[in-house]
């Protein structure tokens, strides 16, 4: 039997099936931005910015969908709620895919200047950056509360990782001060993966929306880092 | 006391020996506009009728449970139903002016109820059409037919003939169905100009109408209100499975 919404309801899947594809352009992003920075591959870096032009207009072609279907299916409920989310999460992986472009322009602009020092612990913030937008993801098209106030909190591991970073950076630059560009490059690198780390929250917030109508902020906390991260916009 | 124009408790309905309305329990507040969503045959109509006793009309018709207009049981012995139907008001699905002049359709209720005065009337006929904002565009015109009136405007007169005999409550049943788009949002500003002053029940299949126009919001199935509460919530995050089910359109 066909239901009364059938029409609707493939919309709504493609509408989720394209969020998906969005997501997983932005994921491809921010890996290969730091691989690229890892390697000081800069063909790589200009393609990966290049390439946020295609995810931006992904972006506003799902944004497109989502008016269409807000015009001529009047949704209501759960329904409206998703649409209201995806709207809010297709923003949130658009500005990470310029994150991920920022660290390729970063390392455009360190020209041949070899890494101040080897990268360990900004492969990690990327790598648990990617961890929580796949989650928020499944978490989305699950929708998961549960995991996604699970992935949410793994913020806080990012925001750990950015401190020892900047940490790091400090005793570098201040025993050589010819590493203080090289090293505030970094920093930079750093800051764009931990704002990465924020826009995964903001996705699990909308998740939790979607399946409980509720609107909350996780992670409102005042720590000494988070005020650092907050100082750097 | 509960704070309510209109309270419900315990109301079963019958059509003779068909249930069509199980233990109906709600407060309807002052000065707001409430909608009744629900589909055909819910019994949405029915519990609208209820609250001025129309159904009254229809032989074989009962009903157990109380109602209660400011405290006082409407379906009490020696209630005037006249009094109570000046007192809560109806306009219906069609607009259904008599076929007279505007300015007699308005007058008609005020001339039952005694008023022949005819400055009183004619401050009384004034009055009622600015209510519903149809003032301006006739008061030149005033002896013409209603029936020469756009739909959207005979279905606003209807509105200010109910106004006319100075209601508290007043019952709209679908009052837009047979109006276009843009008279349907005539009538919604006229609503929402009126629920300053009156309280108003709407039945309305427009889940749309409802959010723009209602404070609250109850939802009818089968003779039983699912879900009743502020049309904010029952429109963005309904607490019941058949709710979400209705209003986003899967209740097949």
């Amino acid at each position: 039997m066909i239901g009364p919404r059938a029409t609707f309801d493939r919309e709504l899947h493609r509408l989720q099936d394209e969020v998906l594809v969005l997501g997983g352009m932005v994921e491809k992003a921010i890996i290969r931005s730091v691989e690229a920075l890892k390697q000081r591959d800069q063909d790589a870096a200009r393609e990966i910015i290049q390439r946020d032009q295609e995810i931006n207009a992904k972006r506003f072609e799902i944004e497109d969908a989502c008016l269409f279907l807000i015009a001529s299916q009047q949704p209501l409920a759960e329904d409206l709620r998703l649409i209201a989310a995806v709207l809010e999460i297709i923003t949130d992986l658009e500005r990470m895919g310029d994150h991920a472009a920022g660290i390729a322009e970063i390392n455009l602009m360190m020209e041949e200047e070899p890494l101040v020092k080897p990268l360990i612990d900004v492969p990690r913030m990327a790598h648990i950056g990617v961890e929580m937008l796949r989650a928020s993801m499944e978490a989305f098209v699950r929708r998961d509360a549960e995991t996604a106030l699970r992935i949410a909190n793994r913020d806080d591991e990012v925001d750990q990782l950015y401190n020892q970073v900047y940490n790091e950076l400090l005793t570098v630059m201040f025993s050589n001060p010819r590493t203080i560009s090289g090293a505030t490059y970094l920093l930079w690198v750093a800051h764009n993966l931990e704002r990465i780390a924020d826009r995964a929250t903001n996705i699990c917030e909308r998740v939790i929306f979607t399946v409980t109508g509720r609107m909350e902020e996780i992670n409102v906390r005042q720590s000494p880092g988070e005020s650092k991260t907050r100082a750097l916009g | 006391m509960e704070d309510g124009k209109i309270i419900v408790r315990h109301l079963n309905f019958f059509y003779g020996t068909y249930q069509a309305l199980f233990d109906i329990n709600l407060v309807l507040k002052e000065r707001q506009i409430t909608a009744f969503i629900g589909p055909s045959g819910c019994g949405k109509s029915t519990f609208l009728r209820v609250l001025n006793r129309m159904n009254d009309t229809i032989p074989g018709t009962r009903i157990e449970g109380q109602v209660l207009l400011d405290g006082e049981d409407i379906y009490a012995p020696g209630i005037d139903l006249v009094r109570l139907r000046q007192r809560v008001g109806m306009v219906f699905q069609r607009p259904n002016p008599f076929p007279q002049s505007v300015y007699e359709n308005v007058a008609f209720g005020p001339r039952v109820m005694g008023l022949d005065g005819k400055l009183d009337l004619d401050e009384l006929v004034e009055r009622s059409l600015r209510e519903v904002a149809l003032w301006e565009e006739l008061k030149d015109d005033l002896k013409r037919s209603a029936l020469t009136l756009s739909g959207g405007q005979q279905q606003r007169l209807c509105v200010a003939r109910a106004l006319a005999v100075r209601p508290e409550v007043i019952l709209m049943d679908e009052p837009c169905s047979a109006l276009d788009p843009v008279a349907t949002m005539g009538i919604e500003e006229v609503m929402r100009q009126l629920a300053r002053e009156y309280t108003i029940v709407i039945v309305t299949h427009s889940m749309q109408q409802a959010a723009r126009v209602s404070d609250c919001t109850g939802f009818f199935w089968l003779g039983e209100l699912v879900e009743y509460s502020a049309t904010r919530e029952l429109l963005t995050n309904p607490q019941r499975k058949l709710t979400e089910d209705y209003v986003t359109g899967r209740s097949g």
